[in-house]
């Protein structure tokens, strides 16, 4: 198939749904940060998966060749995405799956409500997925009176506790088994009270809590990791079974899977399935995987559909900065060795899409003038922990300066009048050009010192400069600049003598 | 137009600077460098990792230790073409547990599964490095459904089917049937990353290796 148009060319579109923040970063996570809890409860978390991560990896001699396998197959997907995408679908309907195409997040929620009412059913079981997250789906079958269960053990802990996930692979991580035994305590019904904080008698009491929702779920609801062109084939990875029992019992499976997640071939699996255990849960294989290819007469539910979900991932596709991105296998490694999620957690970044990836991923689906999603790019130390880490060698610290010069841009067409950032740059040009300038400017030095006052520390600074000191505090300024102490110290040659002559005179302790 | 052709046009038109696809650099390992001792020794090694409990038996041997390690067990379900001698031993043996064929003209309901106390099932490919065990619904492995309800699976492996890298296992599935990928049993790490066995999943897997 050949890349021409079927029609007009059409702008980006960007996505909606769960992807945009509700609040600029800064501001979100000035709140997270005041929570000591939760930065403790992270901290261990992500350093633990860091560790094991590191342990499996180093087991493979060719670790590092299956990462350029796995970028380079990515990167060919994305180059033939079109044709790959009718590959996948002939494939999949060959075996008697239905695909549907949805625009967007409105769109996919619509068909997949319409395909459950279908079944005539209002309770559907689901298998953790970050694209239904992404598009709000159990929100939206809610308002419509359709009851959707997460499954995953931390998706229940989420959804019980009302909350939102705060990591891609482990959602509850921000909760320690304490909290998770209160929940469950007060929001299971059938919870035994003498339940302890034990993580195996915690998940005892999910396993109790959602037996019977399997054994009789009639409609489940997941997302895929992998779709397969060359055979139709859609998988899904976890560890609990949960997936497995979503997959397998219902008469009716209706998954939601973006566009950027096909493989070009079956075969391919051999280095994703590699490359994604290993990355995520510091694992050699996650305990298991399920494949489908259509529909199995006789085995596992036999009305399959398949929701093709675009959501702005064409726009993210038009970005030839960005489009990389879209190569995410959604392993979560990159948010484990970042500094920037590990003190604020997955919730200040507001989006679906937390951490490094989500840094990049969720302006590039909205469109950086989208105003919340703007300040995303900035929610980095641009370290590069993440491009080291990432399995598909996404160049994340680029693609997060590429983004902040887009911001810029699209704010100057905007700004009329000087910002106060633009003004503090005037001035940093004029103090800089010039060493008399400078030395002008040192001399408010004893100021800042006095600023601080007792403690030694600047806790508020005025204006823009503001946004340093609202989750840091400052040093006191010393009382002399570098210079200022440079030339007390080094006085010119003639001037030595002189002042030495001079000691001579007055105090004639040299004699 | 239809959101098919839209999707489809978005993608066509965002991808205008014509992206060259790269070649695919396979330099990772394709084949297996172990000897098959080694391949047994490091399989067991990364099942008993995942906390399975692992047996390897001559072939000979099997079906007594079979019969053995279900001991316990009052009800058994097999997919109908678990290999007659292991069939045969678990049927005819006195006092032995009851055993239900799960075939195509009998299918066992999910309440009659949930019954059960163990499953048995052969197993397709397994992969030593990654302690991976597969099933592809061929007639020794049955329907996905029977090697999930029940709380015991046992896993009959002939040690000729160890593979040592996956690679060399997924030449040798069949994409169009469905597939299960094992990898000790049933775990959940999401509660302070502490690693739990069992939750949805059989909580035991027992893996029989014939040598
Ligand atoms: S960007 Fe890379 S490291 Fe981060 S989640 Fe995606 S694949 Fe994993």
């Amino acid at each position: 198939m050949s890349n021409t148009f079927l029609g007009m060319p059409t702008l980006p579109v960007f996505g909606h749904g769960n992807l945009n923040a509700t609040e600029k970063f800064p501001k979100a996570a000035h709140r997270e940060l005041g929570d000591a809890q939760l930065r403790a409860n992270l901290g261990h978390a992500t350093h633990t998966i860091r560790d094991k991560r590191l342990k499996v990896v180093a087991e493979l001699p060719d670790w590092e060749d299956m990462r350029d396998a796995g970028s380079a197959i990515k990167n060919a997907t994305m180059a033939r995405l079109p044709a790959l995408l009718e590959q996948f679908e002939a494939n999949f309907t060959a075996r008697g799956g239905i695909i549907h195409w949805a625009r967007d997040a409105q769109e996919a929620n619509e068909i997949v409500t319409g395909l459950i009412r279908a079944t005539g059913e209002t309770e559907v079981v689901k298998v953790k997925s970050m694209a239904t997250q992404e598009i709000g789906l159990n929100e939206y079958l809610e308002e419509q009176g359709i009851a959707a269960f997460e499954t995953d053990l931390a998706e229940l802990i989420v959804q019980l506790d009302h909350d939102k996930p705060s990591h891609i692979l482990v959602p509850a991580i921000h909760k320690n088994r304490r909290q998770i035994r209160e929940i469950f305590l007060r929001e299971m019904a059938d919870v035994d009270p003498a339940l302890t904080d034990e993580p195996a008698r915690l998940a005892e009491a999910a396993r109790k809590h959602l037996r019977k929702k399997f054994l009789t779920a009639k409609v489940a609801v997941s997302g895929a990791n992998f779709g397969l062109a060359d055979t139709g084939t859609l998988t899904v990875v976890e560890s609990e079974g949960n997936g497995r029992m979503c997959l397998t019992l219902p008469e009716t499976l209706i998954t939601v899977m973006g566009i950027e997640k096909l493989l070009p071939s079956f075969a391919d699996l051999e280095v994703f399935m590699q490359l994604l255990p290993r990355s995520s849960t510091g694992e050699r294989m996650n305990p298991y995987t399920s494949l489908w290819t259509g529909v199995t007469p006789g085995d596992g539910p036999q009305n399959v559909h398949l929701v093709l979900l675009d959501n702005g991932r064409s726009a993210a596709l038009a970005d030839e900065m960005g489009r990389t991105a879209l190569n995410c296998i959604r392993c979560s490694a990159c948010m484990n060795v970042c500094p920037v999620y590990e003190r604020t957690g997955g919730h200040a970044y507001g989006s679906t899409y937390p951490g490094p990836i989500g840094a990049i991923l969720s302006p590039l689906l909205t469109g950086i003038k989208s105003e919340e999603n703007s300040s995303l790019p900035y929610a980095s130390s641009l370290c590069g922990a993440c491009y080291d880490a990432c399995p598909v060698k996404i160049n994340i610290p680029e693609i997060l300066v590429h983004l902040r010069g887009e911001d810029v841009d699209s704010k100057r067409a905007k700004i009329k009048v000087p910002s106060q950032m633009d003004l503090m740059m005037k001035g940093a040009q004029w103090a800089f050009s010039d060493g008399a300038h400078l030395n002008l400017l040192e001399k408010g030095l004893p100021l800042g010192k006095l600023a601080a006052g007792r403690d030694k520390v600047i806790k508020k600074l005025p204006g823009i400069a503001a946004g340093w000191t609202q989750s840091r505090d400052i040093p006191a300024p010393p009382t002399q600049s570098f210079r200022q102490w440079w030339d007390k110290e080094h006085v010119a040659p003639a001037a030595v003598e002189r002042s030495q002559d001079g000691s001579r005179n007055t105090e004639g302790e040299q004699a | 137009m239809s959101a098919r052709d839209d999707v489809l046009n978005r993608i066509k038109s965002a991808l205008r600077d014509s992206p060259a696809a790269p070649e695919i650099p396979r330099n990772y390992r394709l084949v297996s460098t172990m000897t098959a001792a080694q391949r047994l020794e490091q399989l067991v090694d990364r099942l008993v990792d995942y906390k399975a409990n692992v047996f390897v038996v001559p072939a000979a041997e099997a079906p007594a230790k079979l019969a053995e390690l279900l001991d316990g067990a009052a009800s058994i379900v097999v997919p109908h073409g678990l290999p007659a001698e292991y069939l045969q031993l678990l049927k005819n043996d006195a006092g032995s547990p009851a055993v239900q064929v799960d075939s195509p003209e009998r299918r066992l309901t999910v309440d009659e599964l949930d019954a059960v106390d163990a499953v048995v099932t052969g197993a397709a490919v397994a992969v030593a490095e990654t302690g991976t065990i597969m099933l592809d619904g061929s007639p020794s492995q049955g329907r996905r459904v029977i090697s999930l309800v029940p709380d015991r699976h046992v896993c009959l492996l002939r040690a000729a089917d160890i593979v040592e890298v996956l690679p060399e296992a997924i030449a040798r599935l069949d994409p169009a049937s469905p597939q299960t990928w094992i990898s000790g049993p049933s775990a959940t790490s999401d509660i302070e990353l502490e690693r739990v066995e069992g939750v949805h999943g059989p909580r035991t897997l027992d893996v029989l290796i014939l040598s």
